[in-house]
């Protein structure tokens, strides 16, 4: 392909570098996802959580612990670092030990095909999408083994949740997503983001070009927060019924795996988002004329920026919507899945296809 | 079917609803909630904005006229114990000693002018039994006992709580009690000695045993 010439240059010179025979670039190309999973995670994820939610209910947040309480974070890994690593003695100790990690890889593994601008992406996958939906739902392995390792009705009562969430909201967000996939006629996620840049900035992207894929975005936006097991659809987690769903009985680091792992998939569903029907790393600035602003602001670092950008909108949006909607029952999460979005998805998919013949 | 896509139609506009207003509030997050009070005007309007008090820097005041923590200024206190009679609690303890007639210009006089009779080398006031319901700053002559506005005094050790008002140490009690019993055993002395020489002194010890208002009982009760 004409365009992939200039892809991945960064990642690419770093898979070939080897230390003797070890291969710490690729060492390098791994652990790029995971650091920025970590500070992520750590700042706007726990802290910016937090002031988000506390701005909306009229609070003021953490502020204690440094300026504006900026080191909180830091302060609650250090507990958490200290505290106990129990395993109950009634648990199934591989499955309760094995849960954590399961969940905390299969949110990581996603990101191996998650461009970080036009120059970096762990593997360019010509099936990228596909793996990356299927990688992800790895996550209720982990859930469910938690769960039912833990031998407690809460946790139990968890995991068998996620396990019925799971079965209703993967369908719609995957004919949500083959709806980009027809428009892209790839799954290659560097594809997706090649065909939607240009000069026009915003106007390339899915979203805008297409008049029916404002329904099949928000139909994968839905579906998404049920994927990450976030509010309004947090029932596996429900801590006002479940105390804390299928991680009640996990302590000390364990529990923070149960955290990244949940921040990492929140980023990934909404990386997914923004590169299928908002164009991932491409300039959503329009060229002017002589005021070129997509041409200024387009480029490897530019990239990395706009995919971060664009994900942690989609994550701001998530945390808006937890801080204002009511936790759904576990029927009305079927209902909305099997009878509102899976209709609505193939209705979607079906204008699509046509728009894609005739336009 | 109809219901089917009214539902939708709820539910879409219902969320708008509720993230319009949670986000105007997320905008408001930069200024503070006024801090009109009850009986202002536009009490119900200020509904957007931070209320978060942070607390040891920031407080409420306490009302002009609220009851907390007690506090004594034993510099007024003539030691009447009046207000250790009124608590309903008992949290008051008091100590006096009569102060010698030499002392009762060391003792001094409170700040309306009233001499001061008694030294009160203990006045504890028990803050954690203490309830306050006022009575003994009412019936406070002096008006020195009185319910600070501090309402925030809480210690890690129960003990603490325990406050000392009393105006002598130990060791200056223990003088000025030795001083009195002197000053007593003195007068006694004089006394016997002037009973000894047979003059009449029986006219002061016999108002002592008090039978004398028989007449008006109800007095007697209401003095009871």
């Amino acid at each position: 392909m004409s365009q992939s010439l200039s892809l991945n240059t960064w990642s690419e010179a770093l898979s070939g570098f080897h230390l003797g025979w070890f291969p710490l670039g690729l060492v390098i190309v791994a652990a790029v996802p995971l650091v920025f999973i970590a500070l992520y995670a750590l700042t706007y994820g726990v802290y910016g959580e937090r002031k988000i939610s506390a701005f909306m209910q009229d609070r003021l947040g953490p502020m204690e612990v440094g300026k504006w309480g900026i080191l909180q974070t830091l302060a609650d890994i250090l507990k958490l670092l200290q505290k106990e690593d129990i395993v109950p003695t009634a648990a199934d100790k591989f499955l309760f030990v094995i849960g954590p990690l399961v969940m905390f890889v299969g949110s990581f593994l996603a990101f191996a095909v998650l461009p970080f601008g036009p120059a970096f992406i762990g593997a360019d996958l010509n099936v990228g999408l596909f793996y990356a939906v299927g990688i992800v739902a790895l996550e209720v392995v982990g859930i469910l083994a938690s769960g039912w390792g833990s031998n407690n009705k809460w946790a139990l009562y968890g995991a068998v949740r996620s396990v019925a969430q799971i079965v209703s909201y993967e369908i719609p967000a995957s004919i949500a997503l083959l709806c980009g996939a027809m428009m892209a006629g790839s799954l290659s996620m560097q594809q997706f983001c090649v065909l939607q840049s240009g000069p026009g900035g915003f106007l390339h992207f899915y979203l805008f070009t297409n008049p029916i894929a404002w329904l099949a975005f928000l139909i994968y936006f839905i579906a998404s927060l049920a994927e990450t097991n976030r509010a309004p659809f947090d029932i596996p987690e429900a801590e006002s019924e479940l105390v804390a769903g299928f991680f009640t009985e996990y302590t000390g680091m364990k529990f923070a795996m149960f955290f990244l792992a949940e921040y990492g998939s929140m980023f990934m569903v909404s990386a997914i988002l923004s590169i299928v029907f908002l164009g991932g790393w491409a300039s959503p600035l329009p060229n002017f004329g002589t005021v070129a602003l997509n041409d200024w602001t387009s480029g490897p670092v530019w990239g990395a920026f706009w995919i971060i950008i664009k994900g942690f909108f989609f994550i701001f949006v998530q945390m808006w919507l937890r801080w204002t909607l009511p936790r759904l029952r576990v029927d009305q999460l079927m209902y909305l899945c099997w009878k509102v979005l899976t209709p609505f998805a193939f209705i979607a998919f079906v204008l699509t296809a046509v728009w894609e013949i005739y336009k | 079917m109809s219901e089917y896509f009214s539902n939708i139609k709820t539910a879409t506009t219902t969320i708008a609803t509720g993230l319009s207003i949670t986000f105007r509030h997320f905008l408001n997050a930069v200024k503070r909630k006024g801090d009109a009070g009850i009986d202002d005007a536009d009490y119900f309007k200020q509904v957007d904005g931070l209320c978060t008090l942070q607390y040891p820097r920031e407080a409420v005041p306490t009302p002009a006229l609220g009851r907390y923590r007690l506090y004594n200024n034993i510099d007024d206190c003539i030691g009447c114990m009046q207000c250790e009679r009124a608590c309903p609690v008992e949290c008051i303890t008091i100590e006096t000693i009569k102060a010698t007639a030499d002392d009762l210009a060391a003792c001094g006089k409170t700040s309306g002018g009233q001499q001061k009779r008694m030294w009160v080398p203990v006045f504890d006031i028990d803050v954690a039994k203490c309830m306050t319901c006022g009575i003994c700053m009412s019936v406070c002559p002096t008006d020195c006992l009185v319910h600070s506005p501090v309402a925030d005094f809480s210690e890690f050790d129960v003990r603490n709580m325990l406050y000392h008002y009393g105006n002598l140490s130990k060791i200056e009690a223990e003088a000025k009690r030795k001083k009195l019993d002197e000053e007593k055993a003195a007068k006694e002395k004089a006394a016997a000695e002037a009973a000894a020489r047979g003059e009449a002194p029986a006219a002061k010890p016999a108002p002592k045993p008090k039978p004398a208002p028989a007449a008006k009982p109800e007095e007697g009760v209401a003095g009871e």
